[in-house]
């Protein structure tokens, strides 16, 4: 490089910028994204995308019609068409807005719930973290699922239940860690320092706490989304999450049920596909995220 | 020892306490438990009778410690649907829950061990690269809609297996798969970790310079060390599975606890979901504390820690 003229070093950089966004590009999660964006997209424009009213019969349209490419499909119904001779793709499109929602608003108020105690637990200790610990303890002994079944028997279904129900379930496991993290924070020296130049909990707290435990909440988050959708997919199957005839990718299958021993695989494998793959992107773009964020995690 | 054991017999005390307290305040957050300890469509004389019968007009913490005494009696209500104590409910499909479970866990253990093991001894080679598709794989699909896939290939295309119920170990394979494959892929990814940690020690590197052969220093040393935590996650799974196998029970017709749950909800049998609901807690929270105590037997170092 030193012995270069001018120009050819100012080609050279330049090549070496170039290059240095391929590689961002390339450290980029592309497979997740590839499988998001269009999951995200359906999300978001379902009304200009789908070809039919999710809820309603196309209509003249038969029952359980199969996919075009099969005898007796039609390309008036794509992926075929279900007991309610409704459009199959059409609902696939809108549970992706239910998936995603649920999936996301869920993580959140888990997130931002178990975040907010964690934080409260680690820095000011005493009484307060026993109970918050306790309280976690006793709540992580139920198995995720039978605890959120359980409230949404009590609350009843429909979607902003189950958002609320899975966030009253999942907050443990960010309470915990971020416990551990705000508990050697704690010690560090400008909290110690905020703390003698006379900052209110509150300050230090929003000001050199929070700031340093997103991170970890972020990560957790993007981990954990896909367990959420999961959840919410299981408690729709079930009778218990969003009701009919809301077109959730778990009630979906759970309507499929009665026809899979006639035959009838297109009901149960499309669902399941889009549940399969946008968790699938999720756990990629948690792993990816854990080791930018964290490069200790790197070879576990 | 003794006083380790107190300890944390102590904290299962709180744990238990605490949970007991959750279930019975959110049931009166959300609702009237009248509602839900009668049968749908009740007149409202019986719901005044039901209340007065229960002590639901009683000031709340008479009631919980009523609660309380309740469960500490083992009496967690009757079933609306099968007129029967839901605790004999319970007992009488923990041994079918079992099976199921014991034989799930058999079948991730067989699986997600070994390709542990061998994605930790060639860590990034061929079989790495196979054991993080399988773990992937494993935590993406869901176990219910696996199990799905299965009855519309093996009993509804092929006809080899059956699609459901309690018979003999045919009816076993179908559901142990759906339910295990999660904790296959779990176990998997915790032997490696753990593997890893464990090759890395210092007694490895001395084994290896004392010149014993690669296999017995992995399977000697490293292996039987790296389990330790394997068999924990194993056994904690174990409960859970029992517990919480809601979904593949209904989807298999296996007549266990999960079914016994669903069968709960589906009639608004209330007091049969809070009994399964507190049971399941009370057995984790218990297998917990065997587990805790078990590994202080075992090792030292956690005993005089706090």
């Amino acid at each position: 490089m030193a012995i270069t003229t001018a120009g050819r070093g100012t080609e050279a950089r330049a090549a070496g910028r170039w290059r240095g966004k391929l590689s961002a590009a390339r450290e980029l999660p592309l497979l997740p994204i590839f499988i998001l964006v269009p999951f995200a997209f359906a999300a978001l424009f379902a009304e200009l995308i789908a070809p039919y009213d999710p809820t309603m019969p196309i209509p003249g349209a038969k029952f359980f019609m199969p996919p075009y490419w099969m005898e007796g499909g039609s390309p008036d119904a794509l992926l075929g068409t279900d007991f309610q001779s409704r459009d199959i793709l059409s609902r696939l499109i809108f549970g992706a807005r239910v998936s995603l929602l649920v999936g996301i608003m869920g993580t959140v108020v888990a997130g931002s719930l178990g975040t907010a105690l964690g934080i409260l637990s680690g820095y000011l200790g005493g009484w307060v973290d026993q109970v918050i610990m306790r309280v976690t303890d006793a709540w992580l002994a139920l198995p995720a699922l039978v605890f959120a079944i359980f409230l949404a028997t009590l609350l009843g279904p429909s979607m902003w239940n189950i958002v609320t129900i899975l966030g009253l379930v999942y907050w443990t496991r960010y309470a915990r860690v971020i416990r551990g993290e705000v508990l050697s924070l704690r010690e560090r020296e400008y909290v110690k320092l905020a703390e003698i130049a006379g900052a209110s909990s509150l300050r230090v707290i929003m000001r050199h706490i929070l700031p340093n435990v997103l991170n970890t909440t972020m990560v957790l988050a993007s981990l954990t989304i896909g367990v959420v959708i999961i959840a919410e997919a299981s408690l729709s199957f079930l009778g218990v999450g969003v009701p009919p005839p809301e077109p959730a990718w778990g009630l979906m299958l759970s309507e499929a049920r009665s026809t899979l021993m006639a035959g009838k695989w297109w009901l149960t494998v499309f669902p399941g596909v889009c549940i399969l793959l946008v968790v699938l992107a999720t756990q990629l773009f948690g792993d990816w995220m854990r080791i930018r964020l964290d490069p200790q995690q790197r070879n576990l | 020892m003794r006083q380790f054991i107190f300890r944390r017999t102590c904290y299962s005390i709180v744990t238990l306490f605490i949970l007991s307290l959750t279930i019975f305040a959110v049931v009166r957050l959300t609702g009237d438990p009248a509602l839900l300890m009668t049968e749908p469509g009740a007149r409202p004389e019986d719901l005044a009778r039901v209340r007065a019968l229960w002590g639901l007009d009683r000031p709340w913490p008479i009631q919980y410690a009523h609660f309380l005494l309740n469960i500490l009696t083992g009496d967690l209500g009757t079933s609306f649907n099968y007129r029967m104590p839901v605790s004999e409910l319970y007992f009488e499909r923990l041994p079918n829950s079992l099976q199921l479970a014991l034989s799930a866990t058999l079948l991730s253990f067989l699986i997600g061990v070994p390709a542990g093991l061998l994605s930790a001894v060639r860590v990034n080679g061929a079989w790495d690269n196979i054991g993080k598709v399988v773990a992937l794989t494993g935590l993406a699909v869901p176990g219910f809609w696996l199990g799905l896939v299965l009855i519309l290939v093996f009993s509804v295309w092929l006809a080899w297996l059956p699609t459901g119920g309690k018979g003999d170990w045919r009816n076993l394979i179908m559901p142990s798969i759906a339910l295990g494959w999660y904790f296959a892929a779990s176990l998997l990814r915790l032997t490696r970790s753990s593997m890893l940690e464990v090759m890395r020690s210092e007694y490895i590197k001395l084994a290896r310079l004392k010149g014993l052969p690669g296999y017995v220093v992995i399977a000697m040393h490293g292996f039987k060390n790296a389990l330790v935590p394997v068999l924990t996650l194993a056994g904690v799974n174990l409960v859970v599975m029992v517990n919480a196998a809601v979904i593949v029970e209904v989807i298999f017709a296996w007549p266990g606890i999960g079914r016994l749950l669903y069968e709960g909800i589906f009639q608004r049998d209330f007091p049969l979901v809070q009994g399964v609901v507190i049971l399941a807690g009370c057995m984790i929270v218990l297998v917990n504390l065997f587990i805790d105590i078990l590994y202080a037997y075992i090792d030292p170092r956690i005993r005089l820690t706090k």
